[in-house]
């Protein structure tokens, strides 16, 4: 090489945009195991998402409320179709079913606390109703799942409502995982499975396979329970119209979309970041689904998967959600992903705010975990009260912003009061991109 | 004896009559079923109910304690999700016979179709006839007893339940193998013939269960 090639300018090192150190990380990891990653939450790829909205708030057409004087009142009636007891939440955010099993038993308790502080509903999992959580959540929804682990009878009387689990954001069309490490006694007792093996859930119901079953399966439950509690039907976010349509059609007092956003305790990577469409996505598809019918506000409709802030919460009920459901964010609230434990983190492999691997039972935090020490650094007391007041918190942002719409009710918002920051927004929203009144494929300019 | 006309009063009277049903109001007579859905549902006390011809779907579901005797055939669901008593099909059962079920004896005097014992956990069952294909599919607890011949991947992804067959079994299904049967095997198929009132030699029966490699992914999933 001559001195010339030596001191010519070279080309820099270059990543490609296909094949990039994640990906290249995972053929590696993939090569070297020869299985597929599984890990719990929900999608992270990025996808058009409620920040991409924004609210217009009041002009010289509409005047906007006082804070803090003037009512915005947050309350909400979920089952009043069928159910001779609706529930009546306080405010419009409960809490996602999440399993005794996938989470410690002091989680679910902390869970149950804090909601019931804040005057909302908490939700069993797949593996049944557990004597804490009933006790400690003023009112519980039972989610009557695929593989009925720990599903009988007496607890399904129990419940405030039942909620029949068809799929989830995380994993529409796929079973839940619970993999050995977490098979402590008293879940495998409850579940009915031997100790420590890799539980699967089925990934459909073992005695209905449509609709016009589900309706059948829907007359079941309402006898058994003398036609007192309201029905959910949760579907993942893949179809929106046409579930929520067949779902109504089948009898649902509450329809819950859940996107792939939403968390799940353990699945494959792959089918979380590759299966089910944005939470966004979904709300205007079920929204019509229920007015072609004459239904919305008559069959309530709550959302789930990445409720982070009272924006949020605010953004999918001005599209016409009746509620949105929160996991993740409780988790983070009662203190997963808390970088005080980064030590124990970085052990793991990980590092606070990516860890995933719940599936593994080793949660620092001791939430996702049946590991009875590590359990035992959660205080549900304290944790509760945490979750309680990010609950207060997610109603008065959602607050602040109906009250600048002008609006008494959070229920009042409506689509005319968001505009969309991108055209994808636009699209799946139904508003106008901001600074115009187009709306992709209706129209405008 | 009571009865009730399930055509001229309905079906939530049914139910509300049989779950409320206590003291001296033991048996029942339910005539003019039609094949209707969810009859007898949910009951929680020692009843003894008779339905007087063939039901719809879920027939008994969620049964503790009672006794209910179809006079008939049963429709999809039969006794699913049973935590204990007796549930006595005289003629053949539909789809999912037993399925979930967490106790009790369920007794079908015909044929069942597929998925019989589907996710069973505990519950006994009993078929004096054939079964259908994917019976006792992930299959937790439990004994499925067949006198016939099974169909189809019988006992896929099966846990811990029993099955025992007497004729043949057209395939078996993933991680469900052929098991000795011994003593104690042979002990339980009796009894469960005997409380089914079904007449079979207990010598004829194979008995099929778990091989347990399912149970646990792959040791390089550890990661």
């Amino acid at each position: 090489m001559s001195d010339n090639q030596k001191s010519a300018p070279r080309t820099l090192p270059k990543y490609s945009n296909t094949f990039t150190p994640d990906v290249n990380a995972e053929i590696r990891r993939a090569a070297a195991t020869g299985i597929y990653d599984i890990r719990g939450g929900g999608a992270k790829r990025k996808v058009p998402h409620f920040d991409d909205l924004v609210f217009l708030g009041a002009s010289m057409s509409r005047y906007p409320l006082e804070g803090y004087r003037e009512r915005c009142d947050t309350n909400v009636v979920l089952g009043s179709r069928y159910a001779k007891k609706p529930i009546e939440l306080k405010i419009p955010i409960t809490i996602a079913g999440m399993s005794f099993g996938a989470l410690s038993a002091q989680a679910k308790e902390a869970l149950g606390r804090g909601a019931s502080m804040a005057g909302t509903s908490t939700t069993t999992g797949d593996g049944g109703m557990t004597p804490e959580e009933r006790g400690q959540s003023k009112t519980l929804v039972y989610q009557y799942l695929p593989s009925r682990y720990g599903m009988n009878p007496d607890d399904l009387r129990k419940a405030d409502a039942i909620e029949v689990v068809v799929g989830q954001g995380a994993k529409p069309g796929g079973g839940g995982m619970l993999l050995g490490q977490k098979i402590s006694d008293r879940v495998a007792e409850m579940r009915t499975l031997p100790k420590g093996i890799d539980q699967r859930s089925a990934c459909r119901h073992p005695d209905w396979t449509g609709p016009d079953d589900l309706e059948i399966k829907i007359l079941e439950l309402r006898e058994i329970t003398g036609w007192e509690k309201p029905i959910y039907v949760k579907v993942g976010a893949a179809r929106p119209f046409f579930d929520t349509t067949l779902a109504v059609k089948a009898g649902a007092d509450v329809v819950v979309i859940d996107g792939m956003q939403g968390g799940t305790a353990a699945t494959q990577d792959v089918f979380i970041e590759h299966v089910g469409i944005p939470t966004l996505a979904c709300i205007r598809e079920a929204v019509a689904a229920l007015q072609e019918l004459g239904m919305h506000r008559k069959v309530q409709l709550i959302v789930s998967g990445g409720i982070r802030t009272g924006a949020d919460v605010a953004k999918a009920l001005a599209l016409g959600a009746d509620a949105v459901s929160i996991g993740t964010a409780a988790m983070v609230a009662i203190g997963d992903n808390d970088p005080k434990w980064e030590a124990e983190y970085n052990a793991l492999g990980s590092t606070a705010g990516a860890y995933d691997d719940w599936h593994e039972g080793r949660d620092p935090a001791g939430i996702s975990t049946q590991d009875p020490e590590l359990s035992k650094r959660l205080d549900p007391v304290e944790a509760g009260r945490r979750l309680n007041n990010y609950l207060q918190v997610l109603t008065l942002e959602a607050q602040t912003l109906a009250r600048a719409c002008g609006k008494n009710h959070v229920h009042n918002l409506e689509p005319e009061d968001l505009q969309a920051l991108t055209v994808e927004a636009a699209a799946m929203a139904r508003v106008p991109l901001a600074g115009t009144s187009w709306i992709p494929g209706q129209g405008g300019m | 004896m009571q009865t009730y006309d399930l055509e001229a009063d309905g079906l939530r009277g049914l139910n509300a009559t049989l779950q409320a049903a206590s003291g001296n109001e033991t048996g029942w007579e339910v005539v003019n079923p039609r094949g209707s859905h969810a009859i007898a549902v949910g009951l929680d006390a020692p009843l003894d109910v008779t339905v007087k011809g063939s039901t719809g779907y879920y027939c008994a579901g969620m049964n503790q304690q009672a006794t209910v005797r179809v006079a008939g055939n049963v429709g999809p669901g039969v006794a699913e999700n049973m935590m204990s008593g007796t549930v006595i099909v005289e003629g053949d059962a539909s789809q999912y016979a037993g399925a979930t079920g967490h106790g009790g004896l369920l007794v079908i005097k015909g044929n069942a179709s597929s998925r019989c014992g589907i996710s069973m956990k505990g519950i006994d069952i009993v078929v004096g006839g054939n079964v259908g294909h994917m019976s006792a599919f992930m299959g937790q607890a439990g004994h499925l007893v067949v006198c016939g011949d099974a169909g189809d991947a019988l006992g896929d992804s099966i846990y811990e339940a029993k099955l025992f067959v007497r004729g043949s079994v057209k395939s078996l299904g993933a991680d469900c193998i052929e098991k000795e049967m011994r003593t104690e095997h042979v002990e339980k198929l009796t009894e469960l013939l005997e409380k089914a009132g079904i007449d079979a030699d207990p010598s004829e029966f194979k008995r099929y269960g778990s091989a347990r490699k399912l149970y646990n992914f792959k040791v390089d999933n550890a990661y």
